[in-house]
């Protein structure tokens, strides 16, 4: 005799408590702590503040922590918190030509004011399994100098004194935001960049791979890598005047792209943006080849029919909460539209048997 | 949960959302744009109606969660409790007894009251998604009332098979203007898309909401000489014996037996409990589980 099943709830509380039990691992491992997440494993903290869209190295590591290392999940967790906070106002743009550059890098000119700096980087490494950090992590101390005063400025400011690069317009327009309207379509400049710094790395990666590789292929140089910090500062209407409440690490890229020129526009190189949270340089370069691809409208440029070119297509799908809740939504029950078509196979099934039986019996 | 807001979402969300709403009672069946948020459960899983229920709780509510028509399958348990930690409304599996009740895939058997209100899951809210998929398109086509595309593909649907193939989420168009994706409820259930409460659909990943008042008028898309048919399998529940609801069908053993259960569970329960017996039904005990 069938009894309809029951017991949902009773089964979701131990999945949860047996989920709970493999987060730990082992017992006889001691438990990694918030603090050595936020430090030995940095550049996944940045990921989940990028993708999370909030800036808080100690949230994104508890959320490491929670989700297991899966930082999907974790971005997830960030998000999800990020919705519940109050907004007390809009900050002023950060002055990415004041940052504290820790790294500093321009692929198109062999130095410039402020110099060549590397920081700590994973390029020229040899990628070879360190057998002894297995057993032993500790690390003599880098060499160090003082930093040099001043500001660092844009390596692409140099092509736009003679007029090289195509100036951006400036506005004094506060950019819709993304979190607080629904998108809609066509998307400005500003919107777009806004998507895709908290879009999905493999997604935004894949996409501006697939411009290198022909599909919108927009010649891109890296004019400018750079990381460091900035200071965030906000304006306060009692006192008038802007204050300093905070600072974050940034990775910013522009890139120096190839453009003909137009029957009104003399030859003149172009640019593409990417500005990331943390030191997260895949995401700020992909971002920026993206964000030139996507500009091919106000370029004149043919429309190739290339994925990355397609604003619809891109923003859509850059978003890695919205692509893996829906796609793993169809773990869910869905019996009875299932039954639905069961019904509607069968009855069409039926009828054309029907319907070749006579012909069968000629 | 005290650290958050009633609901969960904060007065100015529930307003925002409050407003998309109105707006979509006022134009029924048209997709209202609305600044979705980042909910504590996965978009795609009720994200939309999660945001709809709680922008129109009170705290007298008393809410009931279905799934496939059940009150027990897993996401319908999550999602009432979450609605019991952070609004700490009271919850009922009687469909008589709620005010608010949101459904994944099903339209309770039992006729709703005027002063109950329907709160739809919605995957992907466009009906024509998947004849155009640019969202820019489709919002033209709906402007300019062009649903040509619609009719050819149910046309075309006859000439291959006999038979418009869609078996749910069956397109109807609303007070003869927008044509609407009543979400993936079988077809079954379109019929009941006329009723006296009121019906409010949210998809939050696609970020729309749209609505039916009370007694909208609301047309299954079909052709004079291929009408609507609303199907359902061709048996009687076997724990109830009811003729007239929408049944799973439960494979039972591994020599493919299979017996047909109401797949509204509630509505099962009490005709039961009012004595009902199907073929391999037991005469009705008080919570056996």
């Amino acid at each position: 005799m069938y009894v309809a099943v029951k017991g949902g709830e009773k089964a979701i509380d131990a999945a949860h408590a047996w989920l709970a039990e493999e987060r730990r691992g082992d017992v006889n491992v001691p438990e990694l702590s918030v603090d050595q997440i936020r430090e030995q494993m940095a550049l996944a903290v940045n990921r989940v503040m990028a993708e999370g869209s909030l800036y808080d190295p100690d949230l994104a590591a508890l959320a490491i922590k929670q989700a297991r290392g899966d930082l999907i999940e974790a971005i997830f967790l960030i998000r999800a918190y990020r919705t519940t906070l109050p907004r007390f106002g809009y900050t002023n743009p950060v002055e990415t030509e004041a940052m504290q550059c820790d790294r500093r890098i321009s692929a198109t000119f062999k130095d410039a004011p402020g110099g060549q700096v590397l920081g700590p980087t994973f390029d020229y490494t040899h990628r070879l399994l360190d057998f002894k950090l297995a057993a032993d992590g500790e690390v003599p101390e880098a060499p160090s100098r003082e930093t040099e005063a001043g500001p660092v400025p844009h390596i692409t400011e140099f092509l736009n004194q003679e007029g090289l690069i195509q100036n951006e317009v400036d506005s004094d327009t506060a950019p819709r935001d993304l979190t607080r309207e629904p998108l809609e379509l066509p998307a400005d400049r500003a919107l777009r960049l806004q998507s895709l710094t908290r879009g999905d790395e493999g997604f935004i990666l894949g996409m501006a791979y697939s411009t290198q590789r022909g599909y919108a292929r927009n010649h891109a140089f890296v004019g400018e890598l750079r990381i460091g910090t900035c200071a965030v500062e906000m304006d306060i209407p009692e006192l008038g005047f802007a204050v300093e409440i905070g600072e974050i690490e940034l990775t910013e890229c522009e890139t120096v792209n190839q453009f003909a020129g137009s029957k009104t526009e003399p030859p003149q190189f172009t640019r593409g943006y990417g500005l990331v949270f943390g030191q997260t340089e895949r995401k700020a370069i992909s971002m920026a080849l993206v964000d030139r691809a996507l500009r091919w409208k106000e370029m004149g440029e043919d429309n190739m029919g290339a994925p990355a070119q397609d604003e619809e297509f891109v923003l859509y799908h850059a978003d890695n909460i919205q692509a893996t809740g829906f796609l793993e939504h169809i773990k869910l029950p869905h019996y009875v539209d299932f039954q639905s078509e069961l019904e509607l196979v069968r009855k069409m099934r039926a009828e054309a048997q029907a319907q070749a039986m006579p012909e069968a019996a000629e | 949960m005290s650290d958050y807001n009633f609901a969960y979402l904060d007065e100015q969300t529930k307003r925002m959302i409050r407003r998309a709403i109105l707006k979509g009672l006022a134009v029924p069946g048209y997709q209202v744009p609305f600044a979705s948020r980042e909910m504590p459960m996965p978009y795609g899983w009720g994200t939309g109606g999660v945001q709809v229920s709680a922008s129109v709780l009170t705290p007298e509510d008393t809410m009931k969660v279905i799934d496939q028509g059940a009150d027990d399958t897993t996401n319908a348990v999550s999602i009432r409790k979450f609605f019991e930690k952070t609004a700490g409304v009271a919850t009922s599996e009687e469909t008589s007894k709620a005010d608010v009740i949101q459904t994944r895939h099903r339209i309770p058997e039992e006729d709703l009251r005027e002063d109950q209100i329907l709160v739809y899951q919605v995957p992907i809210p466009e009906p024509l998604r998947f004849l155009e998929p640019r969202e820019t398109e489709t919002r033209k086509m709906h402007a300019l009332e062009e649903y040509g595309l619609m009719h050819v593909k149910l046309y075309e649907d006859i000439s291959k098979n006999g038979a418009i193939s869609t078996s749910y989420a069956y397109p109807v168009k609303v007070e003869g203007r927008y044509v609407m994706d009543p979400s993936p409820i079988p077809k079954f259930d379109n019929p009941k898309l006329e009723m006296a409460a009121v019906q409010l659909f949210g998809a939050g990943r696609e970020q729309r909401i749209y609505a039916l008042p009370p007694y909208t008028k609301v047309v299954s898309l079909d052709f004079e000489d291929y009408p609507f048919e609303a199907s359902k399998a061709d048996h009687a529940c076997d724990l109830c014996g009811s003729e007239t609801s929408y049944l799973d069908e439960v494979i039972v053993d591994d020599a493919g037996g299979r017996m047909f259960v109401c797949s509204d569970t509630d509505f099962c329960r009490s005709r039961r409990a009012a004595g009902h017996v199907g073929a391999q039904g037991v005469p009705y005990e008080e919570d056996v589980a």
